[in-house]
């Protein structure tokens, strides 16, 4: 999230503005997240789709009594929690890619960790609601 | 934002086109970017003719030729004719490579179409302002780093460890494949490109060297070494058939292998 000088307005040496403040010393969690979510996901894609599908056009009752098994609500709880996790990476990614203002790239970065836990918590909430028959 | 569309004084006009040189029977049409910091004029494309008979089969003969018969005022780098210096790296017919070892007669349908290697600064025709990419090669410290005694002869390697320097030693520093990356486009500042990154994983693949781990600390950043989504576009512009994206993406295998 640094501040860089561009070469227009700076008096820097090349160097110096290449080093700039150092390395972040991270980024590598992000890397091996994102490829360990998209692996979960890629497992969990089919299950997932399967009981997607078997609830369409179905009541409240017979989703909530679908989502009382065990496995099936651990399921899409862990679809859940890949994709909203692995969305986040990716979002930030794009963010960090194409928004060069540094005060909008932290409020979009801030926006889009907010954004992404909301999803994951309300489809969680709305998993566990069914599935306790609540 | 990043600009997506060029500013208002880098839109290319309509350039010149010189005529057909006299007396010559097989030519060849190019089309050369022109900008010249001292007119205050936006960038032009000028149309050249180059006698085919008068002059040798690569790009760079093309160019040499119209330099030395039509337009002097052309300017480009040039220096071993042999693929060896990199100093003739240009865009040509929308790739990014040496003009000196792409025949003309590769360049399929109609002109021959050259610009200045894409996302930098022009100072002035085809030779683009690559201080930042130097600066990002120094950057990476190319040089053996070694704490133990310096011993009376050479430092040792096995022909295998040596063999783990294939693909990598042979970069030129053409800036082929850096100013290929769309993710460097955008982030130059703070992406070191693929050739920085692949002259990193030189160092850091040195059986020799004994700051491997100092060299991995300093290259891992968000943007250093992870703007690289794999795009492959340098390994595609690699004018020496090498692979950039494989060799970050070792880079990236150290980085995960010394954390889990």
């Amino acid at each position: 999230m640094s501040t860089s000088d561009t070469p227009k307005r700076s008096l820097r040496t090349p160097l110096g503005r290449v080093r700039n403040l150092g390395a972040a010393h991270s980024g590598t969690s992000d890397f091996w997240r994102q490829r360990i979510t998209a692996v979960a996901m890629t497992l969990l894609m089919i299950p997932a789709l399967v009981i997607i599908v078997m609830l369409l056009g179905r009541n409240q009752v017979y989703a909530a009594q679908t989502l009382s098994s065990i496995p099936v609500a651990v399921i899409l709880l862990l679809f859940i929690f890949a994709s909203a996790w692995h969305m986040k990476i990716g979002m930030q990614v794009v963010i960090e890619d194409y928004v060069h203002n540094e005060k909008l790239k932290l409020v979009s970065v801030m926006l889009n960790n907010f954004f992404s836990v909301a999803v994951a918590l309300a489809s969680t909430y709305a998993i566990l609601k069914l599935s306790s028959g609540v | 934002m990043v600009e997506f569309a060029l500013p208002k004084n880098s839109k290319i006009t309509g350039g010149k086109t010189w005529p057909k040189p006299a007396g010559a029977t097989e030519t060849r049409e190019f089309r050369v970017y022109r900008w010249n910091p001292d007119d205050g004029k936006n960038p032009s494309v000028d149309t050249y003719y180059v006698d085919t008979n008068d002059c040798g089969p690569m790009v760079l003969d093309g160019l040499i030729w119209i330099k030395n018969h039509i337009d002097p005022s052309l300017t480009f780098r040039r220096s071993c004719r042999e693929g060896v210096c990199g100093s003739c790296a240009m865009n040509i017919d929308g790739q990014n490579t040496l003009a000196c070892t792409r025949s003309m007669h590769d360049v399929k349908d109609g002109a021959v179409k050259i610009n200045p290697l894409p996302h930098q600064p022009v100072v002035k025709d085809l030779v683009p302002d690559l201080t930042n990419f130097y600066a990002q090669y120094a950057s990476v410290e190319p040089w053996l780093k070694t704490t133990s005694p310096t011993p009376q002869k050479e430092w040792k390697q096995s022909h295998e460890d040596r063999e783990k320097l294939d693909g990598l030693y042979e970069c030129i520093l053409c800036a082929c494949c850096s100013t290929s990356c769309p993710s460097y486009w955008w982030n130059s500042d703070r992406y070191l490109g693929p050739a920085a990154l692949l002259q990193a994983n030189r160092w850091v693949s040195d059986s020799r060297d004994e700051a491997t781990g100092e060299r991995l600390d300093n290259l891992e950043d968000p943007f250093r070494l992870y703007r690289c989504h794999t795009i492959m576009n340098c390994a595609k512009a690699c004018p020496k058939g090498l692979n950039p994206a494989e060799a970050i993406a070792e880079l990236k295998l150290k980085m995960v292998e010394r954390q889990i």
